[in-house]
């Protein structure tokens, strides 16, 4: 019978048995709610025990909570509880290798603090390398990632290659920057400096610039892929209609790609920084620890576990940047708060 | 008129491809090379390799990779090397997702109260410097032995310096982005489909096996993924909290750099073995890379 009456129609039946199939559904529902009321109130009206509805939501909450338990715990335990341990070690003088006994010294450990040159100068070597790489990682992302939004011969290849140097071991590419790349003598980039007529370039006469570089040629590519992923997820119509307008291509830049691209920034940007801020591997094996390039990870770990053994001393270090990072923290929750609240970007 | 315009609009985007190739290209050699030039040192001799005038062609030999496979220096070989990392590394990853799981579950589909708190809980802790926590959990197992220093307190009973040890500290460095990232995965089932289940009479495990996983089950690969690369590449804790024995692949690869002799060849050799499992699993997985990376705040 369908058949005889072709598909429009066909369609047009399909839909009203549908409207009516609802039709009857929500008369049902409405029924049904009608009769969970009318118990309802009957139960009410029989008086049942308000401490046993307490119980079974409280039985209920906890059926919910159960499953998060074991993750929720488990992180507790391994990630906070060493820090509040942290924060009792740091109020003892405690020289590990000594036979001095732990001292009680109270806050004798931050009150020197400021006294200690080398973990200012590791602060300020720490912001370098967290904001600097975020700051110009992000512009040259930006670059890179407006270039291969475009279509062009062997693209994603050159994607595949750009992301590289982001899935290589830190360590082994630290490494590898240090000897065949950069070292003074036999370095690939010395080879390059001095046939052209340059000094060579000593990794150990600039540490800090050397990580640094190294930790934008590590974090662009992260970064690329990100804002990549904004621009495609650019509106076409909305930069059609804009060129339409005779927008000119700068205008079309600032005042809608860049706006557009604006969370995707600012993701970016906080991601990298949660991992630059524990750079460790490139001042360890890249500059090779030198003074000049220690931050705050190494500085901490040399204190310690790497060679003083001043857990004390260490540990008072350890507690001033969980403070800062606290407050590093605040600030970047609320974008990540603005984020879950738009949800999808 | 609209011929002329048109013809312009074409010369512009034929002239902004042109110059997106070049720019694409040049960056993509630039930041390559370094990898580039690992990869053919490893097959170069130690005198190729440490030459004051770069050599580029010259017969490859695998002779290198042998050479960082067997025991060198003192130091573990290759074999045990990988086989620390790859127990350490996947059961972490295990254990990450065994936690990860449920708790996105608790968070999304039968949400507890709070559950923002908690979501911003788990991420707080990635701002934690790491640096901060390691002599507390230098004393949580009482004990390391230092590779370097043969401290006359050592003692081998104890869970650091070991690989479950590191499992510990891998799964707790690697659980809060894995719940945020399969979260993000979680919140894209249906509710719908949950509630039918439920009226179906679906029992919780019945709905997770038949609606729930098929649906997060890429987040969850993706997430997999994720704990692995960062795991495998991990460094810092690795040094801290290994013994000889028990050392994984990042450590091995700085056993390769010789203070005496040449070391440059055998080092690309080592960097190149140490690097392959991740940018192999990155390269096939790029789009899956990119949500994970981003939370999931990327579709």
């Amino acid at each position: 019978m369908y058949q005889q009456v072709g598909n429009g129609l066909l369609v047009q039946m399909i839909c009203e048995d549908f409207a009516q199939a609802r039709k009857v559904i929500r008369t049902y529902k409405g029924a049904v709610t009608t009769e969970i009321s009318n118990v309802d109130t009957q139960v009410s009206s029989v008086g049942v025990d308000p401490a046993a509805v307490k119980a079974a939501e409280r039985k209920e909450r906890w059926l919910r909570r159960i499953p998060l338990l074991p993750a929720l715990i488990f992180t507790i335990v391994v990630t906070q509880v060493p820090f509040v341990i942290a924060l009792w070690i740091s109020l003892n003088d405690w020289a590990f290798l000594t036979p001095n006994p732990i001292e009680f010294v109270g806050l004798d450990n931050f009150t020197s603090i400021p006294d200690n040159g080398r973990f200012v100068d590791s602060i300020i070597n720490t912001f370098w390398i967290t904001f600097g790489t975020a700051f110009f990682s992000t512009v040259i992302a930006t670059g890179l990632a407006i270039a291969l939004d475009k279509k062009f011969i062997g693209q994603s290849v050159v994607r595949t290659l750009l992301i590289t140097p982001f899935l290589t071991m830190p360590v082994a590419a630290s490494l590898i920057w240090r000897n065949s790349i950069l070292d003074v003598r036999f370095g690939f980039v010395n080879f390059l400096l001095t046939s052209l007529g340059f000094d060579a370039f000593e990794t150990s006469s600039s540490p800090l610039f050397t990580v640094l570089v190294f930790s934008i040629w590590q974090w662009t590519p992260f970064l690329m892929l990100i804002l990549l992923a904004g621009l495609q997820s650019q509106p076409p119509s909305v930069l059609e209609a804009a060129r339409v307008d005779g927008a000119s291509n700068s205008a079309i830049f600032f005042q809608i790609t860049l706006p557009h691209l604006r969370p995707y920034l600012e993701l970016g940007a906080l991601l990298s920084s949660i991992f630059l801020i524990q750079t460790f591997d490139a001042v360890d094996q890249l500059a090779g620890g030198a003074i000049g390039a220690q931050n705050i990870p190494f500085f901490v770990h040399q204190r310690a576990i790497g060679g003083a053994f001043q857990f004390g001393e260490a540990s008072a270090f350890g507690v001033v940047v969980v403070i800062a990072s606290i407050i590093l923290a605040t600030f970047s929750l609320r974008v990540l708060s603005g984020l879950l609240d738009g949800d999808d970007l | 008129m609209s011929g002329v315009s048109d013809e312009i609009v074409g010369v512009n985007t034929r002239w902004s491809s042109i110059s997106a190739a070049v720019v694409g290209w040049a960056a993509a050699i630039v930041f390559f090379f370094p990898i580039f030039w690992m990869v053919h040192t490893s097959f170069k001799t130690e005198d190729d390799a440490q030459s004051l005038d770069p050599v580029f062609f010259f017969n490859p030999s695998f002779d290198r990779y042998r050479e960082v496979s067997e025991d060198f220096g003192g130091n573990l070989g290759a074999v045990d090397a990988f086989t620390n990392s790859f127990s350490v590394v996947i059961v972490s990853t295990i254990l990450v997702l065994l936690m990860g799981i449920p708790a996105a579950y608790a968070l999304t589909i039968r949400p507890i109260e709070k559950w923002r708190d908690v979501l911003f809980f788990f991420i707080s802790t990635k701002f934690l410097p790491i640096a901060a926590a390691i002599v507390p959990l230098f004393f949580f197992a009482d004990a390391i032995p230092y590779p370097t220093l043969g401290l006359p307190f050592l003692d081998t009973d104890d869970l650091l310096g070991t690989r479950l040890g590191l499992t510990i500290v891998y799964t707790a460095f690697n659980l809060p982005l894995g719940v945020w990232m399969m979260r993000s995965f979680f919140e894209e089932v249906p509710k719908e489909l949950i509630e039918a289940a439920q009226i179906d009479g679906a029992s919780i495990t019945e709905q997770l096996r038949s609606v729930i996983l098929p649906i997060v089950s890429p987040g969850i690969a993706a997430t997999a993924l994720l704990s692995f690369i960062f795991a495998w590449n991990e460094f810092f804790l690795a040094l801290n909290l290994t013994a000889a024995d028990t050392a994984t692949v990042p450590i091995w690869v700085t056993g390769t750099v010789d203070g005496r002799g040449q070391f440059f060849a055998k080092l690309s050799a080592a960097a190149t073995m140490a690097s392959i499992p991740v940018i192999a699993a990155g390269w096939i997985a790029q789009k899956r890379l990119v949500r994970g990376l981003a939370l999931g705040a990327i579709k």
